[in-house]
């Protein structure tokens, strides 16, 4: 069971929050100019790495604010917590 | 290979079962091979299995980074049917169900496939209706699919909760007669004693570490055991798929998460055929054991810990206590974890990468082993003459450019 803690809320169970998935993805700005295989890319390819992962989470049973976590995803270890917005200490976005 | 028989046991226990003979050797790699299988579960065995007996092509590699079956074959819970809903789906693991059908027998070696059935229970009208609407589907596509009633349902599994005041009341549900579960470490082990004596070698502890491209092909892979070259490279290594697939500058759609199980001491048979429900979320069957093995939806963080969250395992037996209320004193034994890879339409992508030369079996995600025996099959194919079979030519990795995307998260029965 993972502890995350919600920048608002703070440290919380993960019952109560749900993940939303690879965080930074940024939606296109001219989709209609982009090729199928550029929108599929948007659409559906994903890091998915064995290690640091930046996601998405949202306190949805409490304040259902999202936020970003930086998590490793062989030991699920969180190594930070931070806004939308924010960049984590030691990556360069 | 020495054929097991009952001569062969009788012999053997004249010698006191002292001069079995290993089920497959442990050689060293060769420098080269005529095709390389990154991935010693069932679906990889399965593939050089096919390649040797299918297609003449023995001089391959089978590469595991652990021990083979070791990863979600070693994992899951054994259930095997064929009823998904749409025709490219269908046609793929009724192919499964057929090789399954005859498995033991080609492999000489008893996988323990049971027929016992899988009924998926319908909870309220549209479970009902989407039951009725892949029945017909499976019925046009020559596989067996029956509708049940509530009363039908009570009749088969007397000890099923079918009260109608109950929260989600079972209102009937999908039977596939010839659907029901094997014994995973033994499909694991007849695949690789099968393609071990047509001259597979597989290698253990051997894990993959890059792979060598020159001029848009493949030449070889990089290994903890050193370079091996080949011009034939098949990745089918399930939650480690995108690793793999970036060691080749790929990237695919998938995404790896958590997949639990558990099992629960061993009883009495009481339980003769495999339930899953989608509504009140859970899996159950017994096993010759004797244990319930019981399974659940994906964790919905990314995960290669092969474990995941309590909260899962606590919802999960809830959802079978509201079914089977006399399994309420029984005591769950071990639990464990997987890493499934999860393809956005629930389908898996098998066939060419963007790299000449490379292949890749993935995405099977929560519902792999049904189709080991059909996903090696149709592997070895398209690895051997470089095009996909017309049965795993729909699942392509093109096809979410094109959006041809196959929709089978209904039929899957596990949460994602």
């Amino acid at each position: 069971m993972l502890l995350i803690e919600c920048p608002w809320c703070g440290e919380r169970s993960q019952q109560e929050f749900t993940c939303g998935g690879e965080a930074h993805i940024a939606r296109p700005a001219a989709p209609d100019a982009l090729s199928d295989a550029d929108w599929a890319d948007y659409l559906f390819m994903r890091k998915n790495p064995k290690g640091r992962h930046l996601e998405q989470w949202c306190h949805t049973a409490g304040c259902r604010r999202w936020f970003n976590v930086a998590r490793d995803t062989v030991s699920y270890e969180i190594a930070h917590v931070y806004k939308v917005g924010e960049t984590p200490p030691g990556v360069s976005e | 290979m020495r054929k097991y028989s009952i001569f062969s046991l009788v012999r053997n226990a004249l010698s006191y079962h002292q001069n079995w003979q290993q089920a497959w050797r442990s050689p060293d790699p060769k420098p080269q091979y005529d095709a390389i299988i990154i991935g010693g579960g069932g679906h990889g065995l399965a593939t050089a299995y096919y390649l040797a007996k299918e297609h003449g092509i023995s001089n391959v590699a089978v590469l595991e980074k652990g021990w083979i079956g070791g990863g979600n074959t070693g994992r899951n819970t054994t259930i095997v049917r064929s009823n998904y809903l749409w025709d490219e789906s269908a046609h793929l693991y009724e192919k499964a169900m057929k090789l399954w059908e005859g498995l033991s027998q080609d492999l000489n070696f008893n996988v323990m496939f049971s027929q016992r059935g899988v009924m998926n229970l319908g909870h309220n009208l549209q479970d009902m209706r989407d039951i009725e609407r892949r029945v017909n589907a499976n019925r046009l596509n020559g596989i067996d699919s029956d509708l049940l009633t509530t009363q039908d349902v009570k009749r088969m599994v007397p000890i099923i909760n079918a009260a109608q005041d109950a929260r989600y009341p079972i209102l009937g549900a999908s039977f596939q007669p010839r659907g029901g579960v094997a014994r995973h470490d033994a499909v694991a082990w007849g695949f690789a004693r099968g393609a071990d004596a047509r001259g597979v070698d597989i290698l253990q502890n051997c894990e993959v570490t890059g792979i060598r491209r020159q001029n848009g092909a493949v030449v070889g892979v990089e290994t903890s055991r050193g370079f091996i070259a080949s011009r034939k490279v098949g990745i089918v290594v399930a939650g480690h798929s995108s690793v793999l697939a970036g060691m080749a500058g790929v990237r695919l759609p998938i995404e790896s998460h958590p997949l639990q199980a558990l099992v629960s001491e061993p009883l009495k048979p009481v339980l003769h055929t495999v339930i899953m429900s989608n509504a009140v979320h859970g899996y159950i069957s017994q096993s010759d054991k004797g244990d319930l093995v019981i399974g659940a939806g994906i964790d919905s963080f990314n995960g290669y810990g092969q474990r995941g969250s309590f909260s899962i395992i606590e919802s999960t037996v809830a959802a079978i206590k509201e079914l089977f209320p006399i399994f309420s004193r029984v005591r769950m034994n071990r639990q464990w974890g997987g890493i499934v890879d999860v393809c956005p339409d629930a389908c898996p992508i098998i066939g060419k990468l963007p790299v000449k030369g490379l292949y890749i079996n993935a995405g099977w995600g929560t519902g792999g082993f049904k189709a080991t025996p059909g996903s090696g099959w149709v592997f070895a194919h398209t690895i051997a003459g470089g095009e996909p079979h017309p049965l795993n030519a729909p699942f392509s990795l093109e096809r979410f450019t094109t959006g041809a995307l196959i929709d089978e998260h209904g039929a899957a029965g596990v949460a994602h």
